[in-house]
């Protein structure tokens, strides 16, 4: 089999077992594998960022959040219905990524990790500020009538299930479809040597500027979809906690790898769900699981398969 | 006509004059030698002159056109090749790979996998595509090197000291390679081994404490005492 036949096989394997999962998964891991995808969508734009251009971003959450308040506002305020709020979301992550963008990309290294973590509490105290539009930490509710998209209702769970794996799918072929063009090649040859990839004429603040907007889309994308579907928008999700989860997520599953973020998103959901079912010291379990990951499998779980068996794991 | 005009070309780190005032002219298909002593300023100059490094004064004129505020990477496209004095491969890549992100800002995408594998087999290293860089040998990264240098198919190539390191077996192979090239390419060469300069350049530009000492063809170098007490030391 070829490569490229290879890559078909597993990724759309990967999509059919999801589906297949709709149908024969018990109501409980039903639900979790919803929100994991929507979650995993997340992770798969963060490392486009992260994985792929080697920036090393803390300020995502503003990309999420941004996607989700974009959505919920405008439902609530300006009463819009589910499809052009998503797409509202969905841009305002994309404008705010390239603005951010254009700022953070001056610098490198930790600069722009402290940068881009100031960016995103900037935000956070944003949707704090406007507590009279955002209710702040409290969020608002996304009324079940607004809830609605081409005539499918997202807060029933069958339909919650399969938008998420739409949006999972048309992520992660987005992704493939990226990593395996040029301008994904000239993403990887700026992590692993800047200096040089400029000297061959390529302008690098523009790619990286692109990498980020993109990245900051599809996030926005997911924290969009996640309110839709979970019918919630709260300030939480703009915090810093939800900046650290995908860069959590991406180094467990394996960074710079397309299906990597999934595997991490699921690992660590199911992680937690499990130890906190016979302790409360659960996250105690979940530190020990990554350090030992971080110990024997520095690339992470598909970064390990990667280089010992299949080379060719885009 | 020349290809390349350096003019008035300076620049001044906290005062520490790195490049004092240089102009050169460069003529279309010359290969000019770049030699002096360590700190006198080479790898500064030719910084300045692919756009790594902003000069504090002067012009550069490529083809004609002023291109003093120019960016680097645009530089490159104009048709600028330049290879790292210390070996800047992607390591992490395969050989294949290292070839074709030098060659896709220059031509279609379909043209790339023949010009690749051209420029692979020019060097020698045709065979190897499939294997990492990083797991070359120091010759052969320097030959890789060389290769996504000429993949561009640049108007000038700027090699900064392309034998640091090589055999002489490697040496003699270098040799050969660049003897080998069109002869409409422009190339400067910086070079530390006298007899790769002496056996390559059409004329030579000798630099010392960041002024232009000399300039002219290998045998004048040679024979003029300047560049001999400066440089190639006398007894």
């Amino acid at each position: 089999m070829s490569a490229r036949a290879r890559v078909f096989a597993l990724h759309g394997g990967l999509l059919a077992l999801l589906l297949a999962g709709h149908f024969l998964l018990p109501a409980y891991h039903h639900g979790n594998l919803a929100r994991i995808m929507v979650l995993a969508t997340y992770a798969m734009g963060y490392n486009i960022v992260f994985g792929y251009t080697g920036l090393l971003s803390l300020g995502h959450a503003l990309f999420f959040a941004a996607g989700m308040y974009g959505m919920g506002l405008s439902v609530q305020h300006l009463g819009y219905s589910a499809g052009p709020a998503l797409l509202i979301g969905v841009l305002s992550a994309a404008v705010v990524a390239a603005g951010s963008g254009v700022l953070a990309l001056r610098t490198r290294g930790v600069a722009f990790m402290i940068v881009t973590l100031m960016f995103a509490q900037a935000g956070y105290l944003t949707v704090l500020y406007f507590g009279e539009w955002t209710r702040g930490d409290e969020g608002f509710v996304i009324a079940r009538g607004a809830r609605v998209l081409w005539g499918i209702d997202l807060s029933d769970e069958g339909n919650r299930y399969l938008a998420a794996l739409a949006l999972f799918a048309a992520a992660m072929i987005a992704c493939l479809a990226l990593v395996r063009a040029p301008f994904g090649r000239t993403l990887v040859a700026i992590r692993e040597n800047e200096a040089r990839t400029r000297m061959l004429g390529y302008d690098t603040f523009r790619t990286k500027l692109a990498a980020v907007t993109i990245s900051g889309a599809i996030s926005g994308a997911a924290g969009a979809a996640y309110g839709l579907l979970f019918g919630y928008a709260g300030a939480s999700f703009a915090g810093v906690e939800y900046s650290i989860l995908p860069l959590l997520w991406v180094l467990l599953g394996g960074a710079g790898t397309v299906l990597g973020p999934f595997v991490g998103s699921l690992f660590m959901f199911y992680l937690i769900d499990l130890s906190s079912g016979f302790t409360t010291a659960y996250m105690l379990i979940a530190g020990v699981a990554l350090v030992l990951l971080t110990l024997f499998a520095p690339q992470g779980i598909l970064g390990e398969v990667r280089r010992r068996i299949w080379e060719w794991l885009p | 006509m020349s290809l390349l005009s350096v003019r008035g070309l300076t620049k001044t780190y906290d005062g520490v004059r790195a490049v004092d005032v240089v102009s050169l002219d460069i003529e279309v298909g010359e290969v000019r030698g770049l030699i002096g002593p360590n700190g006198a300023g080479k790898t500064t100059l030719v910084g300045m002159i692919c756009g790594r490094i902003a000069p504090t004064a002067g012009q550069v004129i490529f083809a004609g056109r002023d291109i003093t505020g120019l960016a680097a990477h645009r530089r490159t496209r104009l048709g600028m090749a330049y290879t790292f004095q210390i070996t800047s491969i992607y390591a992490g890549l395969p050989l294949a790979e290292n070839v074709a992100l030098a060659a896709r800002p220059h031509m279609a995408g379909a043209q790339v996998p023949a010009a690749v594998d051209a420029a692979l087999a020019q060097v020698g290293l045709d065979g190897h595509d499939a294997a990492n860089a990083g797991d070359l040998s120091y010759g052969h990264q320097r030959l890789l090197e060389i290769a996504m240098g000429l993949v561009q198919k640049p108007r000038l190539l700027i090699l900064d000291e392309p034998t640091q390191g090589l055999s002489e077996a490697e040496v003699v192979r270098f040799l050969s390679l660049i003897q080998g090239l069109p002869t409409d390419m422009t190339v400067l060469l910086i070079e530390h081994n006298m007899d790769v300069v002496m056996a390559l350049a059409d004329r030579v530009t000798v630099l010392d404490a960041g002024e232009l000492l000399f300039e002219g063809t290998p045998d004048e170098v040679r024979a003029d005492a300047g560049v001999q007490a400066a440089y190639l030391g006398v007894a």
